[in-house]
């Protein structure tokens, strides 16, 4: 893929393509920290674009209290007005500024920079299961393309006086799952699609599966999702190794009361072991885009909605892809 | 020019967030081609940050509530300033909102009785806040987000609008919009634009909002020819985050205080009840003992100082800090650990709980906050039909908190969630009817598209010119000191030349880079809107000689109910230069205006 746009100044983004992390001069303030001044932090950030790039130097002072985004925001304001990042609430509910941190996925707002040992180089990259848009942006589409497969939800009849009736004993489950601030940090760490493209198409990840049990555990829902979760969204694929429940920030336990209690209702409704088996091994699905399997296009889109098909192709998918990296 | 890319649809709304999502379903199943534009990803807008609840007379946990008594309590707090028939409309509908989120999705905490569950509230007279824990908003916008996408309405994410198009009657003919991911524009037909865009929040310096709330909605208004009203009423929350500086601001929800929490200054005291002011003092109680009793007999007791409506108690913090009673990092202490067990404050607040700890190292169960004012909101906006949220421009519309006159100049907790229900659903419902009665789609002037495009694109030539970030930070410095919660005529005519200056400068700076995904770039453009937002704002101030609500003077520190109190502060642009004057409020009738008179 292309950069859509040519550059209009020269030189700000460092690292892009070969020239990567060779041997980039520290940005920021001057290193020589002075004995009475604040102490310097040393910081890497992750600056390119789909098209490759590397691991840039900054310093700053350390200031009291901050988080890593404070840091980053920092170095955005004072040298490098142009650095890539997306947020917005700062108070970790709104799960935008997730990123990998000294490579643990992470959200940057509520990552203090105490908690980090401060003597060594602190990293920043983008989220690795998504392909790079720009240095700390990722594009997300596919959860979009996920969301929007997922059969909405569908209630019975009001009680006669037009309104609902339910416990609080049997929301709790559901309200576990809707705690969840869609930072998308299970489904970076998600090692079926972490470490395989090609699963995309057919698996909706832990997100959707916390949404899925979610519906299926609310007490007025009427669908059933048993099948299209089984047989289009890859439930099967999870071998429940628990990495989407040790990254949510939100605490909820995908794996616990979202997957197994799923994985349960799934194998109720249908268990035929050497049917399954087959069918595995039978359907070997070729990398396919991800509206190619999708039941309707992604309702919500970005800047280049047609090539949302191409941005699932494994050619151009993150930096795992790349060959630049050195 | 290239050419550009190009949408067509009947509708367009600017904005996901609650209003907007809200006006995107009902547009949409109104039968008009309808696609929401949006600055950040799809489920992002500020609407999650709202924390308590969403107000709306129920009556599930007080069978006595009703719109009336709702209706009443919204226009107190707001100081009577409020468009009275918005404030009807909203505590009419709010409850059917409300219910019908439920019929969407959504989860709230139940009653006994399998109900939706309502808690309490500053200034709302019953328990009446429909609620999910203190994460309200995120239930609300994903409810309204999973039945905008169950619906199929078009979503195109990233994209900020940087001008509406007009075509050559002054109604609406659409909107050019840029992609913040490729730095390419793309241009929106539309016969209809509702703003949804939000609030204003990063023009000061100390806010609870998040980066997106740059007043673009207003400024998109003004620019187009619509009036805004009362921008000078500003609401700060009284309790932010003071501490460790870089969460300075983010806000810590009224429910802390409807569960039980006080304030306390650093003797230790209970300050609240030195400030109740006459206006309150019949519903407020005025001893420990007495407030203390309330939480579990609301029948027989008055509610604590602590629950008096937001202005009040901001008002007060900041007067207590100033008098020297304040906590070690300039708030006051907000307490709930010594009144409720840690069990009890972790369920009814767990993202206090969380963020408290994460954020400042402190156990809430455990310790007192440390809390002071915040900029939370602005009760003014543009000026729409009370019915159907139009603006005086045809076809554009307006909802939720870029819209003015629903609060008054002072809105009460949890009246902004069913702000967003209620009036969204209208602005959804008449922008479609006005869409599909055209007989056309209204023809846009692609000259005027290429100078809005090579407008935005000018940045990047200002070789050398000033950074947007410090532009931006002398801004909200100024805002913060010379037009934050406690005015007066001197440092506000300050702020209007200072104004000038910074026009002057962010009209030069200067963008590094490319365009793609370019923040610097974006900023430039965002600082526009703010600009624009504080200069409104700045305008009412000085001209609003009294205080009302959200708008103290310390030259006036007195309602003047005979003049100020009878009219609305309109601003608008004409022949470049905004201009500010006073139109009478419109008058409630008789039967409305009775439910005044008999209360308490």
């Amino acid at each position: 893929m292309s950069v859509p746009t040519e550059p209009r100044t020269a030189g700000a983004v460092a690292g892009n393509g070969t020239a990567g992390a060779g041997a980039p001069a520290p940005h920021g303030t001057s290193a020589t920290a002075d004995a009475t001044g604040p102490r310097q932090l040393h910081l890497q950030l992750w600056r390119g674009d789909a098209d490759g790039g590397g691991f840039v130097d900054y310093e700053v002072p350390a200031l009291e209290g901050e988080v890593v985004l404070d840091v980053v925001h920092r170095i955005q304001a004072e040298h490098a007005p142009d650095l890539a990042v997306r947020w917005n609430c700062k108070a970790g509910k709104c799960g935008s500024c997730s990123a990998e941190i000294n490579g643990k996925p992470r959200l940057m707002c509520m990552t203090r920079m105490s908690t980090l040992d401060t003597s060594q180089t602190i990293t920043v990259s983008p989220m690795r299961a998504f392909p790079v848009m720009r240095d700390l942006v990722t594009d997300v589409s596919y959860n979009f393309v996920v969301a929007a497969r997922i059969p909405p939800f569908t209630p019975g009849p009001p009680e006669p006086d037009g309104t609902y009736r339910m416990a609080q004993v049997d929301v709790d489950r559901g309200q576990e799952m809707r705690k969840c601030i869609e930072c998308f940090l299970c489904q970076n760490v998600c090692h079926v699609i972490r470490d395989h493209e090609d699963n995309k198409p057919h698996y909706a990840g832990p997100r959707f599966f916390a949404r899925l049990a979610e519906l299926e555990m609310h007490p007025l829902d009427t669908l059933d999702r048993r099948r299209l979760v089984s047989e289009q969204l890859g439930l099967g694929l999870c071998n429940i190794t628990k990495c989407c429940t040790e990254v949510c920030p939100e605490g909820i336990h995908i794996t616990d009361n979202a997957i197994i209690p799923l994985k349960e209702r799934v194998v109720d409704a249908r268990y035929d072991p050497v049917a399954w088996l087959g069918r595995k091994l039978l359907r070997r699905p070729r990398p396919a885009p991800a509206s190619a399997v999708a039941v309707d296009l992604p309702v919500a889109r970005g800047a280049h909605d047609p090539t949302i098909d191409g941005r699932s192709d494994p050619a151009v998918l993150g930096r795992n892809g790349r060959r630049s990296d050195g | 020019m290239a050419e550009l890319e190009t949408h067509e649809f009947d509708v367009i709304i600017v904005g996901a967030g609650g209003a907007g999502l809200r006006a995107a379903i009902e547009a949409q199943a109104t039968g008009a081609r309808t696609a929401v534009v949006c600055k950040s990803l799809l489920g992002k807008a500020h609407t999650v940050m709202a924390e308590g609840g969403v107000a709306a007379a129920l009556g599930n946990v007080w069978p006595e509530d009703n719109w009336q008594v709702h209706f009443r309590d919204t226009m107190r707090g707001g100081k009577m300033l409020n468009n009275w028939r918005m404030a009807q409309l909203h505590a009419q509908e709010a409850p059917a909102r409300v219910l019908e989120l439920e019929a969407w999705g959504a989860l709230f905490d139940r009653t006994p009785d399998g109900r939706i569950l309502q808690r309490d509230f500053g200034g709302h007279r019953y328990a009446r806040l429909a609620h999910v824990g203190d994460r309200t908003g995120l239930e609300l916008l994903r409810t309204v987000q999973q039945r905008s996408v169950g619906l199929g309405v078009q979503v195109f994410m990233e994209c900020k609008i940087v001008s509406l198009v007009l075509d050559g009657s002054g109604a609406v003919a659409g909107a050019v919009g840029l992609w913040r991911e490729t730095g390419k524009f793309v241009l929106f037909k539309a016969r209809s634009i509702v703003l949804a865009s939000g609030g204003v929040g990063k023009t000061w310096k100390f806010t609870s909002n998040s980066w997106e709330s740059t007043g673009d909605g207003h400024a998109l208004a003004l620019w187009a020819g619509a009036d805004l009203i009362d921008m000078e009423c500003v609401q700060f929350h009284p309790t932010g985050m003071v501490w460790p500086p870089s969460a300075r601001g983010i806000l810590v929800t009224e429910g802390v205080r409807g569960d039980g929490g006080v304030l306390r200054n650093a003797e230790g005291r209970r300050f609240m009840f030195d400030y109740i002011p006459a206006f309150y003092a019949k519903e407020t109680a005025d001893s420990i003992e007495e407030a203390d009793q309330w939480y579990d007999n609301k029948r027989d007791f008055r509610r604590p100082p602590e629950l008096l409506p937001r202005d009040e108690v901001a008002r007060s913090i900041n007067a207590e800090v100033k008098a020297g009673r304040g906590s070690p990092h300039g708030g006051v202490f907000l307490d709930i650990a010594s009144r409720r067990s840690a069990d009890d404050i972790r369920r009814r607040l767990p993202s206090m709980y969380h963020q408290f700890k994460e954020l400042a190292d402190v156990d809430i169960t455990a310790d007192p906050m440390e809390v002071g004012p915040t900029c939370h909101y602005i009760m003014g906006g543009v000026r729409v039909d009370a019915d159907t949220q139009a603006t005086n421009v045809p076809g554009l519309f307006a909802a939720g908190e870029v819209a003015g006159g629903m609060h008054g100049s002072n809105r009460l907790g949890g009246n902004s969630l069913s702000d967003l229900l209620v009036f969204g659903r209208r602005a959804g419902q008449y922008a479609a009817e006005h869409a599909l009665g055209l007989s056309a789609q209204p023809a846009v002037d692609l000259a005027g598209v290429d100078a809005v495009v090579a407008d935005a694109l000018s940045f990047f030539d200002h070789d050398g010119g000033e950074n947007p970030y410090s532009v931006h930070q002398d801004l909200q410095d100024t805002m913060q000191s010379l037009v934050g919660i406690v005015r007066t005529e001197s440092e506000l005519v300050e702020a209007d030349r200072r104004l000038g200056d910074l026009e002057a400068r962010a009209a030069k700076v200067g963008v590094e880079g490319h365009r793609q995904f370019n923040p610097g770039w974006h900023l430039a453009l965002d600082l526009r809107s703010m600009l624009a937002v504080a200069r409104c704002t700045t305008l009412g101030a000085i001209e609003r000689k009294e205080s009302r609500g959200g708008h103290t003077r310390d030259d006036f520190p007195a309602a003047d109910p005979d003049h100020f109190g009878k009219v609305n502060m309109v601003t608008r642009r004409a022949d470049g230069a905004v201009t500010v004057h006073e139109e009478p409020l419109p008058q409630m009738p008789p039967e409305l205006q009775a439910l005044f008179e008999e209360a308490h």
